[in-house]
């Protein structure tokens, strides 16, 4: 099998805002992809499958997501457990467990060259916030200083679709991801429902500035893999 | 950029580095106040009890960068701003914090964070009604809280800035440092200046008086009837 070809020239960092002024002068070598998606829509599958490829392929691959930071990935779980948090705490909770990831995982294994293939990105909490009625602007500027990913896709799956794959996992819906604090429904499947159409409107309307690429996530496991290591293949090969 | 507070109650804020006295002063504002049956409530910096103890974690094994560092004081900012500062503002009490958004905006542009990202991130905070900066020469603010001090702590020193290997050098020019950003904001940020050098009774005396004016008529007249 002939590897794909991946260019190793440095490059400085590019950031969506102010940036980190500290890491300004900071150069990196590899290529940072994004899967983006609703709990259930097959991110980690994909992930999985995407990395054995790359990596039979002979590239360096990490693998990174959200609240898996050493700092706070356990404290938000605690504090979401125990529903105390308000919004903007929640929301500058998760920015901190990003930002600790992103200087502590993400940039250093760019920096040496690694594929970095992150299991959601800040898109996730800006849909989050702004569904709970923080303003855009503000979630944008909080993020001013993460980096602007090389390619980023978004598994698309229709909420209808999605509840049976919950389903399939788990005997319950979760309190966060059907939108539960927002009190949209007392009933949890239509809360779920009403929820998961809010987030895929918000991404939908980040689609354009963020450069998303939406993908048919509706498809079978198999499919949606071609489709996204076509893509990929083809991003590394021309860059 | 900030709104201004609808709520009925009022802020007070203090700001400072460490040794100005400003603790001392905003507890002795808060006795003068409850003993007039003013309601009251008291805050201080990193004291929310969800993010305190993650904060005091990273602290301890030196796992902070400037952003994470500022993140998470943030998130001990909006936890103790949502759950206690807005609601008891617009239920008409006067609400006291010793250091506010300033120190942030002092703090982590010192360590080297953009100063309009910083602003940015604390976007969503009322602007206090009365915020007072007290101002100390470093030597002064510096030798106070040496004296009391065997040992000072990683970050307290300013120690991840790679100012000075000798902690006591790196906290005198970590002050410094901090000193140069709350004076670049007295003016911009409207801080009444407290001399901070001067007896504390003088300084309360100060501090009173600005307080008095600002609070509603009833309040005031039934502070100064004590």
């Amino acid at each position: 099998m002939r590897a794909a070809r991946i260019r190793n020239e440095a490059r400085p960092i590019r950031y969506y805002g102010k940036g980190i002024p500290y890491l300004q002068d900071t150069e990196v070598k590899g290529r940072l992809i994004v899967i983006e998606g609703p709990d259930a829509s097959g991110r980690s599958t994909q992930i999985g499958l995407i990395t054995a490829k790359l990596e039979a392929d002979g590239h360096a691959v990490l693998n990174t997501g959200l609240r898996r930071s050493e700092l706070v990935g356990e404290g938000i779980m605690e504090a979401k457990k125990e529903h105390m948090l308000g919004r903007r705490t929640m929301s500058l909770f998760y920015a901190a467990d990003f930002a600790d990831q992103l200087e502590n995982k993400i940039i250093p294994a760019l920096r040496a060259g690694y594929i970095v293939l992150a299991d959601r990105y800040v898109y996730t909490l800006m849909a989050r916030d702004a569904v709970r009625g923080i303003s855009k602007k503000w979630s944008h500027q909080l993020f001013g200083f993460a980096i602007v990913p090389d390619l980023i896709f978004y598994l698309d799956v229709a909420p209808e679709e999605l509840v049976h794959r919950v389903f399939q996992k788990n005997t319950f819906l979760d309190y966060y991801e059907s939108g539960a604090d927002l009190g949209l429904s007392d009933d949890m499947y239509d809360s779920f429902i009403a929820y998961q159409h809010l987030i895929a409107r918000e991404f939908r309307s980040m689609q354009k500035r963020y450069n998303l690429v939406l993908v048919n996530g509706n498809r079978p496991v198999q499919e949606i893999n071609v489709d996204l290591q076509k893509r990929i293949d083809d991003f590394l090969r021309s860059h | 950029m900030m709104k201004s507070t609808k709520a009925e109650g009022k802020l007070i804020i203090v700001e400072g580095v460490d040794g100005s006295g400003k603790s001392t002063q905003i507890r002795l504002l808060e006795k003068w106040l409850r003993y007039a049956g003013v309601p009251v409530f008291f805050t201080e910096w990193n004291s929310s009890e969800q993010v305190k103890e993650i904060i005091s974690k990273g602290k301890k094994r030196n796992l902070l960068t400037p952003t994470t560092f500022s993140l998470l004081h943030a998130t001990d900012f909006a936890a103790r701003y949502e759950r206690n500062i807005l609601p008891l503002l617009r239920a008409g009490y006067v609400v006291l914090a010793d250091r506010y958004i300033y120190t942030a905006f002092a703090r982590d542009v010192v360590r080297g964070c953009s100063p309009e990202w910083v602003r940015h991130v604390y976007g969503f905070a009322v602007k206090p009604d009365l915020a007072f900066y007290f101002r100390v020469p470093v030597e002064i603010s510096f030798d106070r809280i040496v004296k009391n001090r065997p040992k000072l702590k990683y970050y307290e020193a300013g120690m991840d800035l790679n100012l000075s290997n000798d902690p006591y050098e790196s906290y005198r020019i970590f002050q410094g440092r901090i000193v140069e950003q709350y004076e670049s904001m007295v003016e911009k940020e409207g801080f009444t200046v407290i001399d901070g050098t001067v007896d504390i009774e003088e300084q309360q005396k100060h501090v009173r008086q600005k307080v008095m004016e600002m609070l509603p008529r009833q309040r005031n007249q039934r502070a100064v009837a004590k």
